[in-house]
């Protein structure tokens, strides 16, 4: 019962969105404000309409309840509790139920913000986000329905894929969701901005919190599903250039430089043509990565199943929102004036550098994902594209982009003087060389590439660093060299410069441990109980190899004892094979051990009769800070939202009480 | 993400009864610059069952045959180049994750530098249409006009 007033509920959300739709834009033209007014408990009604559906899903998972079509093909009894819940968007289905859920939040955040929105921007943002829902939502209950029956019930589920049995499903697509979907809304406003014609720091500044969640939680999401890869995979690699991963790497790289273009919107009231071409961008290429997961254009464990009739409705959506809207932007961009003159070199210039080598890292991209595919149908030629393509041409386009980092922050707005910059940059220039020479001897005959990426780092954390510093020293008569002062200032900077730095300073971590990867070793052998395999500074030692099971697997565990070089204790790891029964997969489990931000990596191979078995011991030097320095960056972006000037917003008009007589001031 | 490629490895695995893992103790060879030189260029080599999944990563007995094809070549005295377009010869170009540089794939290769070159020139014009940011010198009727301003404090 309860399923079916799940589907009836998802049916009145997509009623729901209609309204939405309609009545505001209708207001808009007619100028009604009461009717106008109807697309927030629209918006609100279709969330909530949508929560209830999911909790109805849920609820049938929870309870393994397997008259329902989907349950039976993605839980079993036995599953552990917690993949019960991450099952229910471990699934096509409920995956894009997931999908329509975070897209309602948004609507439903976006029409109870109380934020300086201006009524009619906000109504026109409010129909956009009820389009998008409402073709999702149709989209849904046309072809992927999540509540079908199955009569007779079975008594037993397929169970979920055991690779997807980890705690990484639980989080992964949650972020990464709220990360693609969160960029509908600067999307919507773009939309709403066209379609009034008019756009200014206002809109920038009713924008850039969105732009921001959206960008942290993309961040978290795909530093999660790069660690997720990492530790599952069982050769300890972080990125694979994989045409899923891809897809959601173009929405990151293009917010990343929507976030930048908002900046210089805001302050300075430049770039406005642009900024509205990559909020329509961004989630554009967000659209693209779910069609390109979803359809199951390129087969994989995120298609879950492919179906025709699926790829051909998110196409049309595709095709909808991307033709549409470049179409009204085409139309209706001339009618955006242009403000904010600047010179080239000034920190607008370096945002509209840091746009180029973002805009031309995210079209590298898109043509190496989607280049095979248009080749193979046009002319029927197979070709690959894999990571050596992306890195022969992204990385030095990221080069670059990371030189200018620092370098655009110390430069003024409107009128920087390369030379000033230069330096007060001077400090880092020369600690990073150090630290990167440094690098280069304590490892002489390593990776060339090793050193200087290193070098860059340095020269990017010391960089975020120095723009703290210098902003708390002061510049000109206010200057002060005091450390109180210094101290002061700094705890009293906006908190979107302290965002900026963490931001910054994380991007210059995440270098580190790319770079660092260039020394990570790898050790391989049979061995058995009582042998030892090395990498790098440490050696395994194989205890034993046993059987082990848990709720729904059964185990080959080999028990390894951690050792430095030098014969010293560090720990003990296991890595083992397990078999689902369920599914009947073999799923490798890795063994990790993290000593400090470094870690040991252990990896069972082939298990002899013997009871020797294959072992691939990798040591990845720093490799935590990879995803540390992505989670410094989504701080950064947290930290910027609680901006003050974005709490506080433009001052509201105080409703006009008529004044008494005698209060009437005199002239 | 990349759950894909653990469910090639995972197919593979289930598919058979002794399951491999990557490079094997066994094909290793004995002199550790050659097979420097095999893990290189089994990085560059597709696995033709996969995902976008190298030789030199994948489970697939077939990326073990391509493997050992490597090691069996570059034993044999051949080079880095004469052991890819061996391979390259048997499988096709759809083996090498990085395309060659030739008319098809013209536009690949090419894409990044044009949009990089195409901004930059885009970005140009536009500046040098704005004309100069300095500050203009204000015009008499300008002055005048702030004069008469000022005067009336």
């Amino acid at each position: 019962m309860l399923i079916e007033v799940g589907h009836f509920a998802l049916s009145l959300a997509l009623a729901l969105s209609l309204v939405q739709i309609v009545i505001p834009i209708w207001a808009a033209r007619s100028g009604d404000s009461a009717m106008r007014a109807v697309a927030t408990p629209a918006a609100l009604g279709a969330f909530g309409c949508i929560l209830f559906s999911f909790a109805a899903l849920t609820y049938a998972h929870a309870t393994s309840d397997f008259s329902v079509q989907n349950v039976v093909e993605n839980s079993h009894t036995t599953k552990p509790f917690i993949y019960k819940i991450s099952g229910v968007w471990g699934n096509h289905e409920g995956s894009m139920l997931l999908w329509v859920l975070i897209l309602a939040l948004f609507g439903a955040l976006v029409a109870v913000a109380k934020d300086s929105v201006p009524a009619v921007l906000r109504a026109n943002t409010l129909a956009v986000q009820g389009l998008i829902t409402f073709v999702f939502v149709l989209f849904i209950i046309t072809t992927s329905n999540p509540f079908n029956r199955v009569n007779p019930a079975p008594l037993e589920g397929n169970d979920l894929n055991p690779l997807l049995q980890d705690f990484g499903l639980a989080v992964h697509p949650p972020l990464l969701y709220v990360g693609y979907v969160g960029f509908s809304i600067t999307f919507a406003f773009a939309i709403a901005a066209l379609i009034e014609g008019r756009i200014d720091a206002v809109w920038a500044r009713a924008v850039r919190p969105w732009t921001l969640t959206a960008w942290s939680f993309l961040t978290l999401g795909i530093a999660m599903g790069s660690y997720w890869a990492y530790y599952e995979l069982g050769w300890g690699g972080w990125w694979f250039w994989d045409p899923v991963e891809n897809a959601s790497l173009m929405p990151w790289l293009a917010g990343t430089a929507l976030l930048h273009s908002t900046v210089v919107m805001e302050k300075r009231d430049a770039l406005k043509v642009w900024t509205v071409l990559l909020a329509i961008l961004t989630f554009s290429l967000s659209l693209l990565g779910t069609f390109i997961v979803r359809s199951g254009v390129l087969t994989s464990v995120h298609t879950f199943a492919t179906d025709p009739t699926r790829g051909v409705f998110i196409l049309g959506i595709l095709v909808l929102f991307v033709g549409g809207s470049f179409s009204l932007f085409a139309w209706r961009a001339p009618l955006l004036r242009q403000g904010g003159l600047f010179a080239p070199i000034s920190r607008e210039g370096a945002l509209v550098m840091n746009n180029l080598f973002l805009a031309a890292g995210c079209a590298t991209v898109f043509v190496g994902t989607l280049y095979p595919l248009l080749l193979e149908s046009l002319t029927g030629e197979k070709i690959s594209v894999g990571p050596p393509f992306f890195n022969y041409t992204f990385v030095p386009i990221a080069i670059p982009l990371l030189l200018i980092v620092p370098f655009g922050q110390t430069l003024a707005w409107k009128r920087g003087d390369v030379h000033a910059a230069s330096q007060r940059l001077f400090a880092a220039l020369g600690f990073a060389l150090v630290i990167g020479l440094i690098a280069m001897a304590m490892t002489w005959g390593g990776p060339a590439m090793a050193p200087i990426g290193i070098g860059l780092g340095a020269y990017l954390l010391i960089g975020a660093g120095l723009e703290i510093v210098s902003r708390a020293r002061g510049y000109g008569n206010s200057r002060s060299s005091k450390p109180a002062v210094i101290l002061r200032r700094a705890a009293g900077l906006p908190r979107s410069a302290w965002g900026t730095a963490f931001a910054h300073a994380g991007v210059g971590i995440v270098v580190l441990g790319i770079a660092a990867q260039g020394w990570a070793t790898e050790g391989l052998a049979v061995i058995k109980p009582g042998q030892s395999v090395a990498s790098g500074p440490y050696s395994a030692t194989l205890d034993r190899v046993g059987p082990r099971s848990g709720e729904n697997y059964e185990e080959t565990t080999g028990f390894l004892t951690i050792r430095t070089t030098g014969g010293d204790y560090v720990g003990t790891v296991e890595t083992g094979k397990r078999f689902y029964p369920s599914r009947r997969m073999t799923v490798t489990e890795s063994g990790l051990m993290t000593i400090g931000v470094s870690q040991v990596y252990a990896s069972i191979g082939e298990v002899m009769p013997d009871g020797s078995i294959g072992l691939r011991l990798y040591y990845k030097p720093l490799v935590l800070l990879i995803w540390l320095g992505a989670v410094l960056m989504a701080l950064g972006g947290a930290v910027s939202i609680t901006d003050r000037r974005m709490r506080v917003g433009a001052p509201a008009r105080a409703k006009s009480k008529p004044l008494p007589p005698s209060a009437v001031p005199a002239e | 993400m990349t759950a894909r490629r653990l469910a090639c490895g995972a197919l593979a695995l289930s598919l058979l009864t002794t399951s491999a893992l990557a490079v094997q103790p066994d094909e290793v060879l004995s002199d550790p610059k050659l097979e420097l030189r095999a893990r290189d260029i089994s990085s560059g080599l597709r696995c033709l069952v996969c995902q976008n999944q190298s030789i030199d990563d994948s489970d697939a007995p077939l990326a073990k045959d391509l493997r050992l094809i490597v090691r069996e070549r570059l034993k044999a005295g051949d080079d880095d180049r004469q052991v890819q377009d061996y391979v390259v010869g048997r499988y096709g170009e759809y083996v090498l994750l990085r395309p060659v540089l030739a008319l098809h794939t013209l536009l690949l290769w090419l894409t990044p530098i044009a949009v990089l070159g195409l901004g930059a020139f885009g970005i140009w014009r536009l500046a040098r249409n704005r004309k100069s940011t300095a500050p203009q010198r204000l015009t008499a009727a300008e002055e005048a006009e702030i004069a008469a301003l000022t005067r009336r404090d």
